[in-house]
């Protein structure tokens, strides 16, 4: 069947079984995206009658004006900066260890992957409480070092440190799996050629383990580039509902949320919805052509 | 001796980072089973006094947990089947079928895997106002009742079961639906199980389409309810530590019983999110 043409009846056969899939995936994603954009230049819109008033590119020119919206960005900004690098090296580091190691290896695995499949919400109400100034886990830990007690969640100057934290812990297990599959995808005889040619363990790591993880690499950091663009529901929970103390945790899928669910204004939601789509496509797109360059397929 | 030496070093750095990774889960529990006073001790205890399992009891009540539960299954169980259903349906189409327009339904597909889910909040809301089915199961089960990724997974792993298996079952008189279940779904259990478990741990976790959809308790799912709970609890720490623990365990249980299959299904596809 493979080998031959698509005919009028294959094709209305393949149909039936698209069909499900079809309409749901049309109506909620395809139309939505299309939606989106065109959403974004309702100026004056009435949700109840779903009837357009007006059309423009003011809610752009609002967000981009729009103080909240620049410190929405940088948030956003300086919460993929914290999280994906250090999330890349430190799975990077427990995968090589773990790979190195047999006895207990398929416990630590365990251990380090619980977080993946916890609820974002109901952990967080544990680091909230781990955070808390007064009876907190983490100000007595830092009290034995002399450290006076911070106040991670009220205190502007902490609070995305505090969401950084957590954020780390809970998506390292994920990025430890994607690295173990790379490692084990390594054939042994790169290491006993490098072994052969005198090469130490650090250069075996630089020459060999590097440039053949380097697509894992990618691929780990590409998705947490894309996760923490979109986070939010860390921020809910563990602000209790508020974008953080000043709006230190305020970010741009946050401020889409207030605008849209708490201001109803439509337009300019989807409009903040529109430039995180650009955001992350650049952001992809940069990745991509420097992959080209340094990642070794 | 130098070997020895790396051994051990590897191992105190994996453990202190397992004891990193298990302290809030720890924390947790044994929050949840303190008094109040306890709770608030410094230097902080570690295993109460007496086991307050009465703080499980209380958290239950506290709040409609047993719906918020009732609900959550509900929707992960039927979105779940939903989605596996259209997805196998269409996942045989893709790989076994020939039709006009495949290639490029197949991309345009693909390119909607790119945009950000959170984009396509608002405009589903105004769709779903207009069917009137806000505030409404419907709204939580849905939208949710196909997902090109599982699609995009099963079409893959279908696509490497043998073409032979195919002929040689049409030589046999079947029809593709019965190849379709009787062979290529059950040669595929385990990708399969994979999809369908790290289906089941999204659709449990998800947090903020239920959050915007419903504005009723009884609808309410269990983190939505968690989260709604903390107001109420206050400063009550080992009752919202008690709730944390029964919204948490479900997925852990599940994890330890099926973590071959979720590992397996990540490594596969590494690709969600």
């Amino acid at each position: 069947m493979l080998n031959e043409k698509p005919t009028l009846k294959s094709t209305a056969k393949a149909l039936l079984y698209l069909l499900p899939m079809l309409v749901i995936t049309i109506i909620f994603n395809i139309y939505p995206i299309l939606k989106s954009f065109i959403m974004s230049f309702y100026t004056k819109y009435d949700f109840f009658k779903d009837i357009v008033q007006q059309w423009g590119g003011s809610n752009f020119t609002f967000i981009f004006r729009d103080p909240d919206f620049h410190l929405a960005v940088k948030n956003t900004l300086i919460f993929v900066v914290g999280v994906v690098p250090l999330t890349v090296i430190i799975s990077l580091v427990i995968a090589l260890l773990l790979n190195k190691i047999k006895w207990l290896s398929g416990l630590f695995r365990t251990v380090y992957f619980l977080p993946f499949v916890t609820s974002t919400v109901a952990i967080a109400q544990v680091w909230h409480w781990i955070y808390n100034s007064d009876y907190g886990l983490l100000n007595y830990f830092l009290s034995l070092f002399g450290i006076n007690p911070i106040a991670w969640l009220e205190s502007p100057k902490y609070a995305m440190l505090a969401l950084i934290i957590m954020s780390i812990w809970k998506s390292l297990g994920f990025n430890i799996v994607l690295f173990l599959v790379g490692l084990n995808n390594i054939n042994e005889r790169y290491y006993q050629a490098a072994e052969i040619d005198g090469a130490n363990a650090w250069h075996q790591f630089t020459n060999v383990t590097l440039p053949l993880l380097s697509p894992i690499t990618f691929l780990v950091s590409v998705n947490g580039v894309i996760g923490s663009f979109k986070v939010f529901d860390q921020i809910f929970a563990l602000f209790n509902g508020t974008p953080g103390p000043s709006k230190s945790a305020l970010t741009i899928v946050y401020y889409l949320y207030q605008k849209f669910y708490t201001e109803w204004k439509y337009g300019i939601a989807a409009a903040s919805g529109v430039v995180l789509f650009f955001m992350i496509l650049l952001v992809t797109l940069i990745q991509m052509w420097y992959s080209k360059k340094h990642v070794h397929y | 001796m130098k070997v020895k030496v790396a051994m051990v070093l590897r191992y105190v750095i994996l453990v202190l980072g397992a004891i990193i990774m298990l302290m809030p889960f720890l924390w947790m529990v044994s929050t949840s089973l303190k008094t109040q006073p306890e709770t608030v001790k410094i230097p902080p205890i570690w295993i109460p006094k007496q086991l307050q399992w009465a703080n499980y009891i209380e958290a239950f009540k506290a709040a409609p947990f047993a719906r918020y539960f009732v609900n959550s299954v509900l929707v992960t169980t039927v979105t779940t089947a939903g989605q596996l259903f259209t997805s196998i349906l269409a996942a045989f189409a893709f790989s076994r079928l020939n039709f006009y327009g495949k290639n490029i339904i197949f991309v345009i597909f693909l390119g909607t895997m790119m945009v950000p889910g959170e984009m396509l909040i608002i405009p589903n809301f105004v769709t779903l106002s207009k069917f009137h089915m806000i505030n409404t199961y419907w709204a939580l089960i849905v939208p949710w009742l196909a997902s090109f990724f599982t699609v995009f997974t099963l079409k893959q792993n279908f696509q490497s079961v043998p073409d032979q298996l195919y002929y040689a079952a049409k030589i046999d008189g079947a029809t593709d639906w019965h190849f379709l279940w009787h062979v290529l779904v059950p040669i595929s259990k385990s990708t399969i199980t994979a999809v369908t478990v790290l289906q089941v741990i999204g659709s449990w976790n998800a947090f903020m389409w239920p959050l915007i959809v419903t504005n009723t308790e009884n609808l309410r799912t269990l983190p939505v309810g968690l989260q709604a709970f903390t107001t109420d609890a206050g400063t009550n720490y080992a009752l919202l530590m008690a709730a944390s623990t029964f919204v948490i365990l479900p997925m852990v249980i599940l994890y330890i019983f099926l973590q071959k299959y979720i590992i397996a299904g990540i490594s596969k596809t590494g690709l969600k999110g």
